[in-house]
């Protein structure tokens, strides 16, 4: 395996450099999905991922993986129990169906982030693009700066936290997913309405922000959105909603 | 006395039938659309229309029982370690656990097991009972990802990326909340008794570019062991069939209008989508003009009901085919034992289509409890492995005729066509003339 440019930090925990530019995507992930229970390889460095797509997707094992760059669609996809930070921005559907471990993005995100997304954090310390959270069911989700139009779409369970402003059609379709937007708000989609934050609110959004790393920012400046729930069964008399 | 004029005979309309008239009277009345499964009941040109030649002086059959007639087929050789081989060339279509209840897919994967072949999942997640019972599962990748998880990823043989289905293409689905009970609420992270809205399309890629990008992840992700089939329905089937095989398909499955076990709007299954007839020749040319035919295989749904069915969707150039509706009576759907239960819901034996409304008197698309003890999975199972079976024998039996030692030999030259409409669309002569409308300039 070629070790070249070995970091500080992946020296200090005899991790596993991965090159891009030396070796291929598929032994990279290969590698991961090698990984067993027990293993001493815990801290992984990819360097030079230069937009591949699917980077470290499909990784089942408790490992810190530090990705040198930006990288391009699905990265960390799937991802179940690492902790993938991405020292650069992401393109589409970043940390889809990810069911738990944490996914950091130094940068921004493209669309789709967090897609249906069943468990673990996601952080996003720049912005996000459209769709981010759409038909989340269970992951959290916390946003740095702004998120795109349809945010949220079919968004079924988990928390998404936007700590500036949110484009148009927030929510559209929302199941029992909780948005917690604490800027301006373009508009919101069918059936999502703004909601009273009460105590237990205020809680879960504290605990958020704390494992997301945000400082300085306090959960009574957030505002509260979810399902009004009028169009949990078909209605015809609310046909002109959909 | 007086003459009375000759009354003319009271006549119904044509246009304005009485399925017609009680239709807008429903409508009418409750202000909603009619939604239902089971498929287009038009009349369609189908397989019906098509007959084989069988042997003459210049084509020698084989011995029936006696001379061998492979029936083998192996899915998704182009890229995956892993590909599938099947002893028969049919297939069991996805249908979802929270559709069909647990004892039904139970059911279906003892039968397809029995059987030397696959069955599919659906849009509700991967079931124990189907897992366990099944010796090859496909795991259908849906727009909703209802359940999706990667270790389920990696524990079936092969992944159906679903784009769109024959009954409804470019239409998403509604499970209403009646069906939703806990085990199926848990699956799909929703509310027990909400409608469950299945969306139309996918939420993390649009396009053929993005379909590339998106099998690449699940290749990765299953470190490239599986066969990735692409599933459309009968829309466009030159076109997205091409564009599958660009975008890295192993299998391309192809949906009619006929395929049946998605409820829509009733108005959607009857004027969205094309045939499954006419979408065959289509997806064959696709794969031939791209010097892909057999090396990426076409499955094809939607109407298979018979050996008869199999053998001419072979011919035309398919290899293997997928069941829903046939599997679903084989199992005991639509059974005319239940028919006062039938009955009571406004229906007869072999009309039952609200398979959405979860109150199946046979038990097959329901969550209720008990009526889905009414589907013993050990023995429906063996109904449909005897069902497949008697399909598999009867595809046998016209192949020896034509004179093929595996129904994969089967030919457009083997058939014909009895109206226009059919030659036209399978691309073989209208009986009794060398006229294959829409060739040679005519």
């Amino acid at each position: 395996m070629p070790a070249t440019k070995l970091s500080k930090a992946a020296q200090d925990h005899a991790s596993r450099v991965f090159d891009l530019d030396v070796s291929s995507l598929r032994e990279l992930n290969q590698a991961l999905h090698n990984l067993t229970p027990g293993s001493n390889e815990t801290a992984w460095e990819v360097l030079h991922p230069k937009g591949n797509h699917s980077v470290a997707v499909g990784v089942d094992q408790p490992v810190t993986i530090d990705v040198r760059g930006s990288v391009g669609y699905y990265c960390a996809g799937m991802n179940d129990g690492a902790a993938i930070t991405v020292h650069g921005s992401a393109g589409p559907g970043v940390g889809e169906n990810m069911m738990s471990g944490s996914i950091v993005i130094k940068g921004d995100a493209s669309q789709y982030a967090g897609a249906t997304g069943k468990g673990g954090l996601l952080v996003i310390e720049g912005n996000a693009s459209s769709r981010c959270g759409i038909s989340m069911k269970g992951i959290d989700i916390v946003v740095h700066g702004n998120i795109g139009h349809m945010s949220a779409f079919m968004a079924q369970s988990g928390n998404l936290v936007v700590l500036g402003d949110a484009g148009d059609a927030l929510g559209d379709s929302i199941y029992e997913a909780r948005l917690f937007v604490r800027g301006k708000v373009e508009s919101l989609g069918a059936d999502c309405i703004a909601k009273e934050m009460r105590p237990e609110h205020i809680e879960l959004l504290q605990g958020l922000l704390d494992r997301a790393g945000v400082t300085g920012v306090k959960p009574s400046e957030f505002k509260r959105y979810g399902s009004a729930r009028t169009l949990y069964n078909f209605n015809i008399d609310n046909a002109d909603a959909y | 006395m007086t003459y009375k004029n000759p009354p003319t005979t009271p006549r119904k309309s044509a246009t304005f039938d009485d399925y017609t008239l009680s239709e807008i009277r429903r409508a009418a009345a409750t202000g909603i659309y009619d939604i239902r499964g089971a498929g287009a009941k038009r009349k369609l040109p189908h397989f019906d229309d098509l007959l084989f030649l069988g042997a003459s002086i210049s084509r020698y059959p084989l011995e029936g029982y006696r001379e061998r007639c492979d029936t083998s087929v192996v899915l998704g050789s182009r890229y995956a370690k892993k590909p599938i081989e099947l002893k028969i060339p049919i297939t069991v279509a996805g249908m979802s656990f929270g559709s069909l209840s647990g004892p039904a897919k139970e059911a279906l994967g003892r039968g397809a097991t029995l059987s030397g072949t696959s069955t599919t999942t659906g849009d509700g997640g991967m079931t124990e009972e189907e897992r366990g019972h099944s010796k090859q599962l496909v795991y259908q990748y849906l727009p909703s990802r209802y359940g999706m998880n990667p270790r389920d990823l990696r524990r079936a043989d092969a992944i159906e990326v679903v784009v769109g289905q024959g009954a409804k293409p470019g239409g998403g689905g509604m499970l209403l909340g009646q069906k939703i009970s806990d085990r199926v609420a848990e699956m799909r992270t929703l509310p027990k008794g909400i409608d469950q809205r299945s969306a139309s399309r996918h939420p993390d890629w649009t396009g053929p570019d993005d379909l590339e990008i998106k099998i690449l992840e699940l290749r990765e992700i299953t470190d490239w062991e599986k066969p990735i089939y692409v599933k459309v329905g009968g829309a466009r089937p030159y076109y997205d069939t091409a564009l599958a095989v660009k975008a890295g398909a192993d299998v391309v499955v192809v949906d009619g209008m006929q395929g049946g076990t998605a409820a829509t709007q009733e108005v959607f299954i009857e004027n969205v989508g094309q045939p499954t007839l006419a979408c065959i020749r289509p997806a064959v040319q696709a794969l031939q003009d791209l010097g892909m035919h057999r090396k990426v295989q076409l499955i094809v749904s939607g109407g298979i009901r018979n050996g008869a069915d199999v053998a001419k969707a072979l011919a035309l150039g398919v290899d293997a085919v997928s069941i829903g509706t046939a599997a679903l009576v084989a199992l005991g759907d639509n059974d005319p034992r239940w028919e006062a239960e039938y009955n009571a819901l406004g229906t007869t034996a072999g009309a039952y289509d609200d398979w959405h409304e979860g109150r199946d008197p046979a038990g097959i698309t329901t969550q209720d409890p008990e009526l889905m003890k009414r589907v013993d999975p050990i023995a429906a199972g063996r109904r449909l492995a005897n069902y497949l079976k008697v399909m598999t024998l009867e595809a046998q039996t016209i192949a020896r005729a034509c004179g093929k030692n595996s129904l994969h030999n089967l030919e457009p030259e083997d058939l014909v066509a009895l109206t226009i409409e059919a030659a036209a669309m399978a691309g073989v002569p209208l009986a009794g003339t060398n006229w294959i409308p829409g060739k040679n300039g005519f």
